[in-house]
């Protein structure tokens, strides 16, 4: 089990490295200059801003520094922010994103079950086939249209019943993480439902339900130590990489709730070519989606025994 | 069944966890005006400092040598009064302007921030704008120590300037923000974290930065150690939501968390439709197509830019493809609220509005193909931005140039980036570019197309537009400045050397209970100082 895990963590090692190399290369062949501002500056005062950010040397000599500073977990300061150091804008800005992804998940992962759950149970009777029309209303629309409408409605609600029953945007108390949350976390709940569903009916019809059954198991019984068990398993399964997805991809739904996650400083460090934070946070995003990959290879082997690694 | 109770339970927290979420209706807090910025100031150590959303803040918590005055004249700031020569400049300052510790503010805190600026080890953007004091561009290059700076004060209440060479706009540079003060001791104390948060700046101005939550949230208080503080009605500036999502800048406005709305092209109609009192200002800039004169382009030839002037209808423009009320069509470099000699620029120097003329477009045109042998289709290379706005103005002139002069125009769609990269490599025959002012004079935009100045992208170079713009440089006589940048754009106009679109305006909207603020087309943007909040019944 040990060896495994080390196993796993060192081939983890070399995937971080690998995105590390080719999104530094990849971002120095992206045309345009990280140091051009919308005046242009004369060429002298370029050179001293080249100088201060070592962009004066040659790409592999800026490559080696690099990986010598992400070694030490240095990944300098920003170009755009000229007195923020990279893991500073992590430190202060994951933790949104993360509090967010994780309160989508929940909802995901809860509601994904337990209406899953419900349309097996269900089959072709009337909450199946009102709750699929809504998973396909959940998969099929883009959560940024998803947080839009919402935040309208929300307005509209705040506006006929003169009271604010929550928030339309802004960050800090409990209220104003309730539509997020939902916005984020609507189209993997729709996701997980459909999965659970399938999952579901295909386990209603195994034999060792008949055996429960023939044995006079009560039908909660049956639905909690065998269906439910049996048919997580491949929710499980696509939630790791689901959680990782969600915690870093909520950029467009913080943008509308006016939200200070970390794919907003992502998607401007793009766009203004700052290459330290881009490559502070692709490493960082990098790590962290491998982290939860062998994470979830680990809680695998805890629900079903049958994965469990053999020693070898 | 069991299970549909297990079900309802499970929802249970859900309904309460909503419940407890509703019922946190706040009411307003007396003398605060709420407002929404796009994004945060990336930092705010002045001496870097080069966006908007940075001017805004330090605008509300800095003052410097002078200030921009309600219409629009510079009027006294730190300094109480100055004197303005050929060779200098000397500004007395008051003797109770003080920082938010209580200290006084001096003339030494000029210098300090000044030598900053210039220091190539600070490498400041906008060290640029400081040229105009002696040495500043030499110590810039490395060829001189920052000591040299023109610069001293000669105590603590008196503030002497050196020209480089004569300036007649120098008092303008006095309230832009690089030209700011900063006291040397605190600044140092911060170990190179000057301006990173709130509690790492020291204010002279109207308002303290009290809170600076990165990317959620600023907060204003007013600055009681401020010296003009009886004029100052507000008491806190909130500023809770930082979003660039102008549907949910709308939404917090209807939800009235929210003082001021600026309305983009998408939110015009629902304001229109929510009924809200729109009202609209000139935000200073003006837009033109760039023509490319680097050796082998087409556009070099100046029948084929007299062919697209004629065909050009700026009203039709603005009005269609602009459609922003208030923006004015384009006809000069130098924009209509800009101040001449003593009263308006343009008035004292009116350029008649083109009219679009078909079939003297289509004659340019032939002549142009029959002195370059070119063939129709003409293909040119069209550079822009990816924005929706900047798509919908290439398409118009895509359509416009195909269907009168046969020529296709091929759009280069580049990200910020890449589109700037590419307009100083030239790698464009026309780019739709646009400059926004530094400063309250008509040199602000005259320069833009002498030879030496960097931001002149398409390299077209007239050797009477330097000499006009380079005298207009070298004195402070009004007459001659004003004359000698009227007689440069006549210049640049005449050569065709580019094509001026528009003037922006920008429409906004205000709850009924704030007033006396103001918007303004250079500097600061929107000015809160002068606010203040009325307390009306079932204001929203």
């Amino acid at each position: 089990m040990f060896s495994y895990l080390l196993k796993q963590l060192a081939s983890g090692l070399v995937t971080v490295y690998f995105i590390a190399t080719a999104t530094f290369f990849a971002m120095h062949a992206v045309p345009g200059d990280p140091l051009m501002g919308n005046k242009a500056t004369t060429p002298e005062i370029r050179a001293n801003l080249a100088r201060k950010y070592g962009l004066d040397r040659p790409v592999l000599e800026q490559y080696g520094m690099f990986l010598k500073n992400m070694a030490t977990g240095d990944f300098g300061i920003s170009f755009t922010q000229h007195n923020r150091s990279v893991n500073d804008i992590i430190a202060k800005h994951f933790p949104v994103s993360a509090i967010l992804g994780f309160l989508a998940i929940v909802v995901a992962a809860i509601g994904g079950v337990m209406l899953g759950s419900i349309t097996a149970l269900f089959k072709n009777r009337a909450p199946d086939k009102l709750i699929m029309i809504l998973v396909i209303f959940g998969v099929s629309v883009p959560s940024f249209v998803v947080a839009a409408l919402m935040q309208l409605g929300v307005t509209e609600l705040n506006r006929i019943t003169h009271l604010s029953i929550l928030p339309v945007g802004g960050w800090g108390e409990v209220g104003h993480m309730v539509l997020p949350a939902l916005a984020l976390g609507l189209s993997t709940l729709a996701f997980l439902t459909r999965l659970m569903r399938s999952s579901m009916l295909e386990v209603t019809g195994a034999d060792y339900i008949r055996t429960a059954k023939a044995k006079g198991v009560s039908p909660t019984g049956i639905f909690f130590g065998h269906q439910l068990r049996n048919a997580i398993l491949p929710v499980v399964t696509v939630l790791g990489p689901a959680v990782a997805a969600i915690t870093t991809g909520g950029f467009v739904v913080e943008q509308v709730f006016a939200i200070p996650g970390l794919g907003r400083y992502f998607v401007q460090a793009v766009n203004q070519l700052d290459y330290t934070v881009i490559m502070g946070l692709t490493v960082f995003y990098g790590a962290y989606l491998v982290g939860i990959v062998i994470l979830v290879d680990l809680l695998y082997g805890l629900i079903d025994p049958r994965i469990r690694v053999q020693k070898t | 069944m069991t299970l549909r109770k297990v079900m309802s339970t499970a929802l249970a927290p859900a309904l309460a966890f909503a419940a407890l979420a509703a019922g946190c209706s706040k009411p307003k807090a007396p003398d605060t005006l709420y407002f929404s910025m796009a994004n945060e100031p990336p930092e705010l150590n002045s001496t870097k400092a080069t966006d908007q959303e940075s001017s805004f803040v330090l605008g509300h918590v800095m003052e410097g040598l002078t200030r921009v005055g309600a219409t629009g004249q510079q009027v006294p700031g730190v300094a109480e009064r100055w004197n303005l020569t050929d060779q200098g400049a000397t500004f007395f300052l008051r003797k109770d302007a003080k920082w938010s510790d209580g200290k006084t503010v001096t003339a030494h805190d000029f210098v300090f921030a000044w030598q900053t600026v210039v220091d190539p080890k600070n490498a400041s953007e906008y060290a640029f704008i400081l040229f105009p004091v002696k040495n500043a561009e030499a110590i810039v290059q490395g060829k001189s120590p920052v000591a040299s700076l023109g610069v001293k004060a000669s105590d603590d209440f008196t503030l002497e300037v050196k020209f480089e060479k004569p300036c007649g706009y120098f008092l303008a540079l006095t309230s832009f923000t690089t030209y700011f003060p900063i006291r040397e001791e605190f600044y140092s104390a911060q170990g190179g974290k000057y301006g990173a948060e709130a509690e790492k700046l020291l204010f002279n101005g109207p308002f303290r930065l009290t809170q600076w939550v990165h990317g959620a949230s600023l907060e204003f208080e007013k600055n009681d150690a401020y010296w003009n503080r009886d004029q100052i009605h507000l008491k806190l500036i909130k500023v809770p939501y930082i979003t660039s999502d102008t549907s949910a800048r709308l939404n917090l406005f209807k939800d009235g968390k929210i003082d001021l709305l600026d309305l983009g092209k998408n939110s015009l109609e629902d304001a229109l439709n929510e009924e809200f009192k729109m009202k609209r200002y000139l935000d200073g800039s003006v837009w033109y197509l760039q023509y490319n004169f680097s050796e082998g382009r087409i556009t070099r030839n100046k029948n084929l830019r007299k062919a697209i002037q004629a065909l050009f209808d700026p009203s039709e423009y603005v009005n269609k493809v602009v459609a922003v009320p208030g923006s004015i069509p384009g006809s000069t470099l130098i924009p209509q609220w800009l101040g001449g000699k003593s009263t308006q620029f343009r008035q004292e120097y009116p350029v008649a509005p083109s009219r679009p003329n078909i079939a003297l477009a289509k004659s340019h045109m032939d002549t142009f193909l029959k002195e370059t042998g070119q063939h129709a289709p003409v293909s040119l290379v069209w550079l822009t931005g990816d924005t929706p706005g900047s798509a919908k103005e290439a398409e118009y002139f895509q359509n416009l140039f195909k269907k009168h002069l046969g020529i296709e125009l091929r759009i280069d769609k580049q990200i910020f980036k890449q589109r700037l990269a590419k307009m100083l490599s030239g790698e464009f025959d026309i780019v739709a570019a646009g400059w926004g002012p530094d400063y309250a004079d008509p040199m602000t935009f005259a320069d833009l197309f002498t030879s030496w100045n960097e931001n002149n992208r398409g390299k077209w170079k007239n050797d009477a537009y330097d000499a006009l713009i380079r005298r207009a440089q070298g004195t402070t006589n009004p007459v001659v400045r004003m004359d000698s940048m009227a007689a440069a754009e006549k210049i640049l106009l005449e050569d065709q050397a580019i094509l001026p679109t528009f003037e922006k305006s920008t429409v906004y909207t205000h709850s009924d209970r704030l007033s006396g603020f103001r918007r303004r087309s250079v500097g600061f943007d929107p000015d809160f100082t002068a606010a203040k909040i009325i307390e009306t019944q079932g204001a929203r």
